[in-house]
């Protein structure tokens, strides 16, 4: 366990924030300790303040899709759930409606994310749609290689990844507890409020790691429905190891690693996630 | 403190589907007494007081608090609290916050309803424990917290759902006695669900009985055991021997049954058999009869009694009782009486 561990995990991070602090030129990388591999990635930031560099632009646009992914998923993901653990009744059509939610994974993500692209392009089923019904009368440009688009296919993607934990704390509710709410004159809503939610935490914390997690990383999702036409920091680490800067690469998947574990850390402090598992 | 009402069921019928678990029952619990919901599983004890607390539709029929038809109020609406079985404290509350989560629902004050909740964690003993979570605290100080829950929003009747039954045994006797205290010192009218006899005997004003969706029988814990009217009760509350004689069913308590020789003429009633087995437990003796032709019975015979006479096992014997302490059993058909061994 703690072999694989290592191996697969410690070892290659080790790696990875040593060639970070390499030297490189522009075909290879030199095994000196430098900091260009930082001071490249945040070249003129200072200099260019008030103003927003690019790194930082970037990063900010990065977390405003991981923002926009995490609130959409959590609020379709917790209410699948909620419907999921205290409106299907019987065990069975719990299975089932929850395997019917993965049939999707049956599919890759690449071919899940291009099929949105008949439906939301300039002469795609939407634009078609609405043009015909006389709602509108020239194409909508926003709907694909749009932010628009790469936050529809990120929900997409990843709002079973809510769903899941959120499930699994929510069937472990007793039901006598919802009565005794009832009982004690609660409204459904105060229920959900003051019984549900506290108790569905651990699985909404760790939903929220895996889908921010996973959208702060994403260069595909953010490049194909994007039109390669939005930034983020997965896509700043794509573009260096492109030019075959990996020094550079490596600095700028070290910032990001640090970013998310800043987030990740700030979630665990709402929940023992430990006391939960 | 808080009032009392009475509780009064009309014909109440519940049925799951094609099943009826609770059959046009009618019953007057009078205010301020304590009252046990006594049977074996199944017998639609919890269904009735499911329907009572208002967790439960009521398939039709009536419920009345006092003067008033609660029938198809929420739970809230009734003046009735729920104390559910393990309890159902909210995990992630402290104790004081789980007291005070009605007023809360409510609208009242953090301060105002903390106070109030205080008040009652006093009243229960629970007062050092207010900032613990439900987790941190024994079976038995569970129990006190859902009490002075239930008791927050000053119910006139308290329900009970197998209050006991989460306790180990020790602490089910003590609890026991809390219970029936705390209910004498408020005066409320209290609905125990049990399936312990011994647990409604040693609480109930009232007794109710039930079997296959219906009263059995009702009344005092002595009348009931005094006077039987049925083969399921005599079995169900314990201590009788069911006897069968000339066409008739006879309920005789155990320690009512004299032994005799066979040779020894009796006057009363009597049936002969074979000891079978002689049990020694300390205030008495228990003495197992097979009767000829019949069921096993027993027969409690004190130390001295039994040293008299020093039965073995094999010997013949003769039962004999006074026909003034049997209750005539009324014949139902046999096919509608559950064996309490079987009733968990």
């Amino acid at each position: 366990m703690m072999l694989v561990f290592s191996l697969f995990f410690l070892l290659p991070l080790l790696l990875v924030t040593i060639v970070s602090a390499w030297d490189y030129n522009e075909y290879e990388m030199i095994p000196a300790f430098s900091m260009r591999g930082y001071s490249d990635t945040f070249e003129g930031c200072i200099a260019d303040l008030p103003n927003l560099c690019t790194i930082l632009k970037t990063y900010l646009k990065t977390l405003k899709l991981c923002l926009l992914t995490w609130v959409l998923t959590l609020l379709i993901g917790f209410t699948v759930a909620y419907f999921l653990a205290f409106h299907v009744r019987s065990k069975t059509w719990q299975i089932v409606l929850t395997l019917l939610c993965t049939i999707p994974f049956w599919t890759s993500n690449v071919i899940r994310m291009i099929a949105w692209i008949p439906l939301l392009g300039r002469n795609g089923l939407v634009n078609r749609g609405l043009e015909g019904a006389g709602l509108i009368h020239q194409p909508l440009e926003w709907l694909l290689f749009s932010e628009f688009s790469v936050v529809l296919a990120l929900v997409h993607l990843f709002t079973f990844f809510m769903v899941v934990p959120i499930f699994n704390s929510m069937i472990r509710i007793d039901r006598r507890l919802i009565e005794a709410a009832y009982d004690a004159g609660a409204t459904g809503w105060q229920t959900l409020v003051n019984i549900i939610i506290p108790l569905a935490k651990p699985g909404i914390v760790i939903g929220s790691i895996f889908v921010i997690t996973i959208v702060m990383g994403d260069f595909v999702t953010i490049g194909v429905m994007g039109g390669q036409q939005i930034a983020s920091a997965g896509k700043i680490i794509e573009a260096r190891l492109n030019a075959l800067q990996f020094p550079a690469a490596a600095a700028n998947a070290v910032i990001l690693l640090g970013i998310t574990i800043l987030i990740i850390s700030a979630l665990t402090r709402i929940v023992d996630i430990r006391k939960e598992l | 403190m808080t009032t009392t009402a009475a509780l009064e069921l009309v014909q109440l019928t519940k049925m799951y589907g094609g099943v009826t678990a609770v059959d046009a029952i009618n019953l007057k619990i009078p205010a301020g007494s304590y009252c046990c919901l006594l049977g074996p599983s199944g017998c639609g004890k919890t269904s009735t007081l499911r329907m009572v607390a208002g967790h439960e539709a009521v398939s039709s029929g009536d419920i009345l608090v006092g003067p008033k038809n609660v029938t198809n109020l929420p739970p809230a609406d009734r003046s009735t609290a729920m104390m559910f079985q393990s309890y159902a404290l909210f995990p992630h509350l402290s104790v004081i916050d789980n007291v005070s989560f009605a007023l809360k629902m409510k609208g009242v004050a953090k301060s105002a309803r903390h106070a109030e909740a205080s008040k009652l964690l006093e009243l229960v003993d629970m007062q050092p424990y207010a900032a613990r979570l439900p987790g941190q605290l024994s079976g038995g100080q569970q129990q006190r917290v859902a009490l002075a829950r239930a008791l927050i929003t000053s119910p006139q009747i308290l329900l009970l759902d197998e209050p006991l039954s989460a306790l180990d045994p020790f602490l089910r006797l003590r609890m026991r006695a809390e219970l029936k205290k705390l209910q004498r010192e408020l005066g409320l009218t209290f609905i125990h669900v049990t399936h312990g006899q011994d647990e409604a005997m040693a609480l109930a004003d009232i007794v109710v009985l039930m079997n296959g969706g219906r009263i059995e029988q009702q009344g005092s814990p002595r009348e009931i055991f005094n006077h039987p009217r049925t083969e399921f009760t005599a079995k169900f509350i314990g201590g009788h021997n069911v006897i069968a004689l000339n066409h008739e069913t006879f309920a005789v308590r155990v320690d009512r049954l004299m032994l005799k020789r066979p040779t020894e003429t009796v006057a009363g009633p009597s049936v002969t058999g074979t000891i079978s087995e002689v049990e020694y437990q300390g205030t008495y003796v228990r003495v197992v009869i097979a009767v000829d032709d019949g069921p096993e019975i027993s027969a409690q015979v004190t130390e001295t009694q039994f040293d008299a006479a020093n039965y073995t096992v094999g010997e013949r014997v003769r039962a004999t009782w006074d026909p003034t302490q049997a209750s005539l059993l009324k014949t139902a058909s046999s096919a509608t009486i559950r064996s309490p061994e079987r009733a968990a």
